[in-house]
């Protein structure tokens, strides 16, 4: 039983040298595992953002006050936008239309009036529903900035010449630069590219080529085969982990707050179940370029779309909502970004953990069931 | 080979075998045999024989519907561990890793087979020498020729001497050299005992098995040494010599007639294969000779296949009599070769390539895979762009008027290139209208095709779905749709069975009687015979060309009076290898 176990510890390394060996020298690992993890990441440090620094708007005032004009000087003073005034939305209809502007904000006739009678007087925010961001954003801090100037009236008017500053707030991300919460979501994909792409490709390369049948005539079992692929790409999706995050705290300066050690705990549970999901698909396409696709549409387009790396889940309907419930990435990212911009926060990455690993159990399952050492 | 074959244990006993894939005909039914030790037993049959999925099944990788399989005394069914843990098996393309170097592919499967530390030092060595890889242990496995990496592929099977080993085809991609080093090594094998299974398309490997399993689309034709199935031809197969006047023609007009089985070109002359040996004074009679032109030949294991699956189709090709016949023309021969070289960057993949074929000729470029006939081929119909040298098709200059010498041209690529989700019919318009063809012409032609190529029954058949001999018929109706001039076939039949191998050489030389020009790539040595002449192409160079004939005449000696096409080659080579160094 003993020479039994040897041999198989003897194959399993044996098997991992061989995989070490072929990624090292294999330029299509080299290049899912470090260069497209960077591009990714200066795409999204530098590229993608969704901040909107001073989005244009046309303030159109239709009646000239102290009390509007005080208002146009508030918007004016904002850091968000940068203000056209005008007195008639006509004028900025076409600009609107034609994308110069993000939206038209419109102080109605008898705003003055009616914040005199205290009746809540309303300002109009025409946006273009075709960009939603932009619209979501001008319709934010539109509403934002006016009830900060009504509080500073009010303000003003109760305690005289002592006006209170209030100040809006952001926590843990108080720049509100999308680079610091991008840069720890694109870790996640990477960590998918590397755990579902490259192994279901580099697997079903041995289905195409012939060698898996070779090794499936030898002693070695499909415990082991699998095996064999798991140990080197866990190990190569951390170190490509760890290349985005050195690269993130100290290119992109991105803040890291919580500890090394929730950092890794984080990621191994999560490569459990894209590794998983991996040597499924491989086991069931043995082709590399269905592998591929099916990579891509089950692993790294979830984790893209639908893991809230770049949509709010919440702001999804209702049952993409419950579908983004089988994206593992979903409970990573939220763990992650907590790692880089909060701090450890154990209870929330325990249970991300454990599903996770529970995840990527049923996955391996099934994974094994399939390349029972059948070829058909 | 002392032991008589009945002393030599079975190590494999098949009984029944039924496998199946999905809804399809069963990919074996119901094959029964033995396999026994001692011995090279040779899995023969086309593609699509099922040669893969029964030593696949021997293996335990698979299982069977029905049937049983006992390897080296254990139930492949439920005891495949133990059979792995005693075979050796080379699957088809050897199962190498090519980014490993030889010594770490070797030092892989010695951990998979768990062969002791203290015993590598000797067992590498000796392998190593065996297969002569000493010197390059460091080469990765992917950098090595084609008979290299089968070496190799061997080296790794026999890590721990098995008792069984499996070869998939493994004289598939290398020169004719290698194959018989091959094939050295593994008889020496069976010396040891070791029981050796040989899967091969080429009939001419199965002559030098000790025993073979003949199949044909799943099913088991004949078991026994190969002595058994050649007898049933023995005193029926004739070399017709000697012949005055067109043998392309002759051949067609005998293929007609009830008393021959079988015939097929062989250079000058014709083999045929008669149906009792008191038909061969009518043959001759109807052959136009004397009884004495037709000479006894030795029966081989393709004729006596081509005898059990019922004869050769008849002589007569619809195709090529509805074809109008070329005129003569000027005299310029329709397809011309000068000096074409090809480098891909230090590489030199043909070089120096010269030859012209006239108005009507069959000329094939023969040499193993990687050799350059492809490079060749490929230069001269305007695929490849020639680094040196000129290429000429029907006159048109293929540097500047391409498409002109393309139109020209049909063109059938190896593996038959159709669109397999597009139904007989789509392939038929859809490469109607590459070549040019609208209107009623096209509609007219179409038509024809699929009458000609009986392909009307199949019509809206997907053509991944045909079975292989429909798909090589297919195949060529669209490179012949548009009547070209000149035919370039890249391994027109490697595969295919005898009789869809026959029935499309009948096509081609009914088509070359019309005025047709041919070129064709080959590995096939009897396919060879078929050309007119022949240039044998070897690390990029011609290092001969004439008729099959005269190239044999140039090897013969007194101990071998009467070489065959492979003895030509292998003595070619290792002349102009001897020129080399």
């Amino acid at each position: 039983m003993t020479s039994y176990r040897r041999g198989r510890a003897r194959r399993l390394l044996a098997l991992i040298r061989k995989e070490s060996h072929q990624i090292v020298r294999d330029p299509s690992s080299i290049l899912i595992a470090l260069v497209l993890p960077l591009i990714l990441l200066f795409l999204f440090g530098y590229g993608v953002s969704l901040d909107t620094a001073r989005t244009r708007v046309g303030l159109v005032l239709e009646e000239t006050t102290p009390v509007t004009l005080d208002l146009a000087a508030s918007f004016r003073a904002s850091r968000y936008f940068d203000v056209a005034i005008g007195h008639d939305r006509r004028d900025f209809a076409d600009d609107l239309v034609e994308s110069r502007i993000g939206g038209i904000l419109v102080v109605p006739a008898g705003f003055t009036a009616d914040l005199a009678a205290a009746r809540h007087p309303a300002v109009q925010v025409i946006v273009d529903g075709a960009d939603p961001n932009t619209a979501n954003f001008v319709q934010g801090y539109t509403a934002g900035t006016v009830s900060t100037w009504e509080a500073q009236r009010a303000a003003e008017r109760a305690l005289n010449a002592t006006p209170l500053r209030i100040e809006q707030r952001f926590w843990f991300n108080p720049e509100l630069k999308s680079r610091n919460f991008l840069v720890p979501g694109s870790i996640a994909i990477v960590m998918t590219l590397v755990g579902t792409l490259l192994t279901s490709m580099v697997i079903a390369r041995e289905w195409e080529r012939g060698t898996m049948e070779a090794m499936m005539a030898t002693p070695v079992t499909a415990w082991e085969l699998l095996a064999g692929k798991i140990v080197p790409y866990f190990l190569l999706g951390l170190a490509s982990m760890s290349l985005c995050v050195g690269l993130a705290v100290f290119l992109f300066g991105v803040p890291f707050r919580g500890s090394v050690v929730a950092l890794y705990a984080l990621s191994a549970a999560f490569l459990m179940p894209a590794l998983g999901q991996g040597l499924l698909i491989s086991a069931v396409t043995k082709n590399q370029f269905l592998a591929s696709q099916l990579a891509l549409l089950s692993g790294f387009l979830p984790s893209f779309l639908l893991s809230g790396f770049i949509f709010e889940i919440n702001s999804m309907p209702l049952p993409i909502q419950y579908i983004s419930m089988i994206v593992p990435a979903r409970y990573l990212i939220p763990s992650l970004q907590s790692v880089f911009l909060a701090g450890d926060i154990w209870p929330m990455f325990l249970r991300s953990m454990l599903i996770l690993i529970g995840f990527g159990l049923v996955l391996f399952a099934i994974a094994i069931r399939k390349t029972a050492k059948r070829i058909a | 080979m002392t032991a008589s074959a009945a002393e030599r244990p079975v190590l494999v006993h098949l009984d029944g075998i039924v496998k199946r894939f999905g809804a399809d005909a069963p990919a074996l039914d119901g094959v029964s045999g033995d396999i026994r030790g001692g011995e090279i037993t040779g899995l023969v049959g086309p593609d699509g024989a099922g040669k893969t999925t029964l030593i696949r099944l021997m293996t335990g990788l698979m299982r069977p519907e029905a049937g049983s399989i006992s390897v080296l005394g254990h139930d492949a069914r439920t005891e495949a561990p133990a059979i792995q843990a005693a075979i050796g098996y080379m699957p088809q393309r050897f199962g190498l890793y090519e980014d490993l170097s030889v010594q770490e592919n070797l030092d892989l499967y010695a951990d998979m087979r768990g062969l002791p530390r203290r015993e590598r030092p000797a067992v590498f060595d000796e392998l190593l020498t065996f297969t002569d890889l000493k010197r390059f242990t460091d080469r990765l496995a992917g950098k090595l020729s084609g008979g290299m990496k089968q070496k190799l592929g061997l080296a790794c099977a026999l890590i721990r001497k098995p008792r069984l080993l499996l070869l998939d085809e493994p004289g598939v991609g290398v020169d004719p050299i290698s194959r018989r080093e091959l094939w050295k090594m593994v008889e020496n094998l069976t010396a040891e005992g070791i029981g050796v299974v040989w899967s091969t398309a080429y009939l001419d490997e199965a002559e030098a098995c000790d025993r073979v399993l003949l199949m044909n689309v799943g099913k088991l034709l004949y078991a026994g040494p190969p002595a058994g199935l050649t007898g049933r031809v023995e005193g029926r197969v004739r070399r017709l010599t000697g012949i005055e006047g067109s043998r392309r023609k002759l051949l067609a007009r005998l293929l007609d007639e009830d008393a021959v089985v079988d015939g097929v070109i062989q250079g000058e002359a014709i083999r045929l294969v008669l149906a009792d040996k008191a038909a061969a004074d009518g043959v001759a009679r109807a052959a136009g000779t004397d009884a004495a032109s037709l000479v006894a030949a030795a029966p081989r294991f393709e004729d006596a296949f081509v005898d059990m699956l019922g004869g050769g189709p008849g002589g007569r090709s619809a195709l090529a009599e509805a074809q109008a016949p070329r005129e003569a023309g000027n005299g310029r021969p329709v397809i011309e070769a000068h000096g074409l070289t090809k480098r891909f960057g230090d590489f030199t993949a043909a070089d120096r390539i010269s030859f012209d074929i006239p108005r009507g000729q069959i000329f094939g470029l023969l040499g193993p895979n990687g050799a350059g006939k492809s490079t060749t081929f490929k230069m001269l119909c305007g695929l490849l762009k020639p680094t040196e040298g000129e290429g000429r098709v029907a006159g048109f200059d293929l540097r500047r008027d391409a498409a002109e010498a393309r139109n020209r041209l049909g063109y059938m690529a190896q593996k038959f290139s159709l669109y397999g989700d597009l139904s007989v019919s789509q392939n038929l318009d859809f490469f109607a209208g590459v070549y040019g063809l609208s209107g009623k012409r096209r509609r007219e032609r179409i038509a024809m095709m699929l009458d000609i190529f009986d392909l009307k029954p199949h019509a809206s058949m997907s053509a991944k779905d045909l079975p292989l001999g429909l798909k090589q018929r297919l195949a060529l109706a669209a490179a012949v749709m548009h009547e070209p001039e000149a035919l370039f076939l890249d391994e027109p039949t490697s595969g295919v069975d005898p009789i869809t191998r026959r029935e499309f050489w009948t096509h081609i030389n009914g088509l070359v009687e019309k005025g047709v020009t041919v070129l064709v790539t080959t590995h096939f040595m009897d396919e060879a015979e078929y050309c007119d002449r022949i240039s044998l192409i070897y690390r990029g160079k011609s290092i001969a060309l004439g008729s099959p004939d005269e190239l044999k005449a140039k090897v013969a000696t007194a101990e071998r009076p009467d070489p065959t096409m492979e003895d030509a080659f292998i003595a070619l080579i290792e002349a102009s290898e001897g020129e080399a160094t």
